[in-house]
């Protein structure tokens, strides 16, 4: 009596309750796709009635104006592959050279805390007030982007990466290194799987950094990349290019993004 | 200042020029000799050797400037103007972040919906819309106003979101079921528990603030601390733009520590 009293509602709620659910997150993103496309189609009826044309285009007109006056200007797409060149090799030189200190700052106790803390003091400027200075150093050319977003992305790749070697359970390293483990290996199977996710963290963290110090530099001062067109364009009170150019840098940054969370999951995978 | 040394000290050094290279050349060693030794004695992020010699002034030269821009009207009112710019964008970003973040935390099922926009909306650097901005408000303090506000929001809103979601059903549960009113949960149970991460999301908000701010100044204003320090360099003044750095520099450490001694205090009860 008593056990069929609990089979019964449990047999009945197993093939219910993942359907239950899967409908419940249906709900969920048809009802986030709604509110996208209902914000669109809002901003679309308020452009075309009541918007400044000087100053805000409709979506439809920025669709136009990404296939007819940007995607086919060639001087625009040399700029939007110049602005990807300078934020990879950034992101390149931040990633290397952040990785390296760290590993470097973080690998003894002594280095870690007497170093450390003038990182995180450095951490904490605004560096974009240092900007005048990389243009008078590096010129008014791509080299003072790449430095500009290589100064942000670095330190929080370097920060991470500290943070994520001393989060490596010491037992572990007492293990390894009691195993015969050299330096480097205990770096290559030890350290490094354990900092993974922080590491990771910093990563798409400094991909940000990158990508804004560069626009930031663009903005800033230029004569190429995608910061002068968009600065260009608002200047000429043209918004629809300027909303289109401003929405494949967001597309970039989201792609870029992707492929950081991309190449993590393949890292932690062993977690699981 | 360092310009002027540079000129006197090639004539006086017994060569005669007999012709432009040679004087160029003779002016670059001494460029160079000049820097090195001023970089020894810098700080340590303009030794990196990138940076051209030309552009680091000595030391001394930097702290003359200081002492002159302070005495100028100049510098405070550029000052308060930033100070102004950064607490309204501040304020601005407080109130809509944690008044949206307790809206959306009202329910669970819009919880799901919104969190992941405005997650995916922070991935999007502000900075591409800075020239909409400049657009839609003007050159002076009130796109700065924006562009901060904007910036600050983000952090301070899914902070509050995830403070206020991640709060432990069974205390809401057991709180209604004591019979505490509804802003007697929030007062004595939600508000507390979600307070730690909120806290994180307003200091972040701040930090990201203030650097917005400062930026936008730099890159396109009419005033204010950025827009000075950019001036001074397109002026080639560096000693001055140094030592407007240093300030700004200063500020942030102040803050920064002054921040988290906030912080310990308040996480401390």
């Amino acid at each position: 009596m008593s056990l069929t009293q609990i089979e019964v509602p449990q047999t009945r709620a197993l093939p219910r309750q993942p359907r239950r659910q899967f409908q419940r997150s249906a709900q969920i993103v048809w009802t986030r796709r709604l509110l996208v496309f209902g914000v669109l189609a809002m901003w679309e009826v308020w452009a075309r009635l009541a918007g400044n044309s000087e100053l805000i285009a409709p979506p439809s007109s920025i669709v136009r104006a990404l296939f007819s006056d940007v995607l086919s200007d060639a001087a625009i797409r040399g700029a939007i592959m110049l602005t990807l060149f300078e934020v990879v090799c950034a992101y390149a030189l931040a990633v290397m050279v952040g990785l390296a200190l760290g590993l470097a700052i973080g690998s003894t106790s002594l280095t870690r805390r007497s170093m450390f803390p003038i990182i995180l003091l450095l951490y904490a400027i605004p560096q974009v007030i240092l900007l005048p200075l990389f243009t008078l150093g590096f010129g008014i050319g791509p080299a003072a982007k790449i430095a500009f977003g290589f100064s942000h992305g670095v330190f929080p790749v370097l920060v991470n990466v500290v943070a994520g070697m001393r989060n490596v359970n010491p037992l572990l390293l007492k293990a390894a290194r009691s195993m015969g483990a050299r330096q480097s290996d205990i770096i290559r199977n030890v350290t490094f799987p354990h900092m993974v996710a922080s590491f990771f963290t910093g990563l798409r963290l400094a991909m940000t950094m990158t990508l804004l110090g560069v626009i930031l530099a663009e903005l800033y001062v230029s004569t190429a990349g995608v910061g002068y067109f968009t600065k260009l364009f608002a200047e000429t009170f043209d918004p629809a290019p300027l909303f289109a150019l401003i929405g494949i840098l967001a597309l970039m940054a989201i792609g870029l993004n992707e492929i950081v969370r991309t190449i993590e999951r393949r890292f932690t995978r062993w977690k699981d | 200042m360092y310009n002027t040394d540079v000129v006197t000290t090639a004539p006086t050094s017994g060569k005669v020029w007999t012709g432009n290279d040679i004087r160029d050349k003779k002016m670059d060693k001494d460029i160079l000799k000049v820097g090195q030794y001023t970089t020894v004695s810098f700080e340590p992020k303009t030794c990196t050797g990138a940076i051209a010699p030309l552009f680091v002034p000595p030391m001394d030269a930097v702290w003359r400037a200081f002492i002159v821009l302070v005495q100028t009207t100049q510098f405070w009112a550029a000052v308060s103007t930033t100070l102004m710019t950064i607490s309204q964008a501040y304020l601005i970003a407080v109130v809509l972040g944690i008044l949206i973040g307790f809206l959306v935390t009202r329910s669970n099922f819009l919880v799901q919906v919104l969190e992941p926009v405005v997650s995916g909306l922070f991935a999007i650097p502000i900075t591409l819309f800075f020239p909409l901005f400049i657009l839609l408000f003007g050159i002076g303090p009130a796109s700065k106003v924006a562009y901060g506000a904007a910036y600050g929001f983000f952090p301070i809103a899914l902070n509050t979101i995830a403070g206020l979601a991640g709060v432990n059903s069974h205390y809401l549960n057991a709180a209604r079921s004591m019979g505490l009113s509804s802003f007697g949960t929030f007062r004595h149970v939600l508000f507390p528990a979600a307070f730690p991460v909120i806290l994180t999301g307003l200091r972040i908000g701040f930090f990201i603030c203030f650097a917005s701010v400062l930026g936008g100044e730099t890159i396109s204003s009419v005033s204010g601390v950025g827009r000075n320090i950019a001036l001074a360099a397109e002026l080639m003044e560096p000693a001055r733009m140094y030592a407007w750095i240093v300030v700004v520099i200063a500020t942030a450490l102040v803050l920064n520590t002054l921040v988290s001694m906030i912080e310990n205090r308040m996480r401390g009860h």
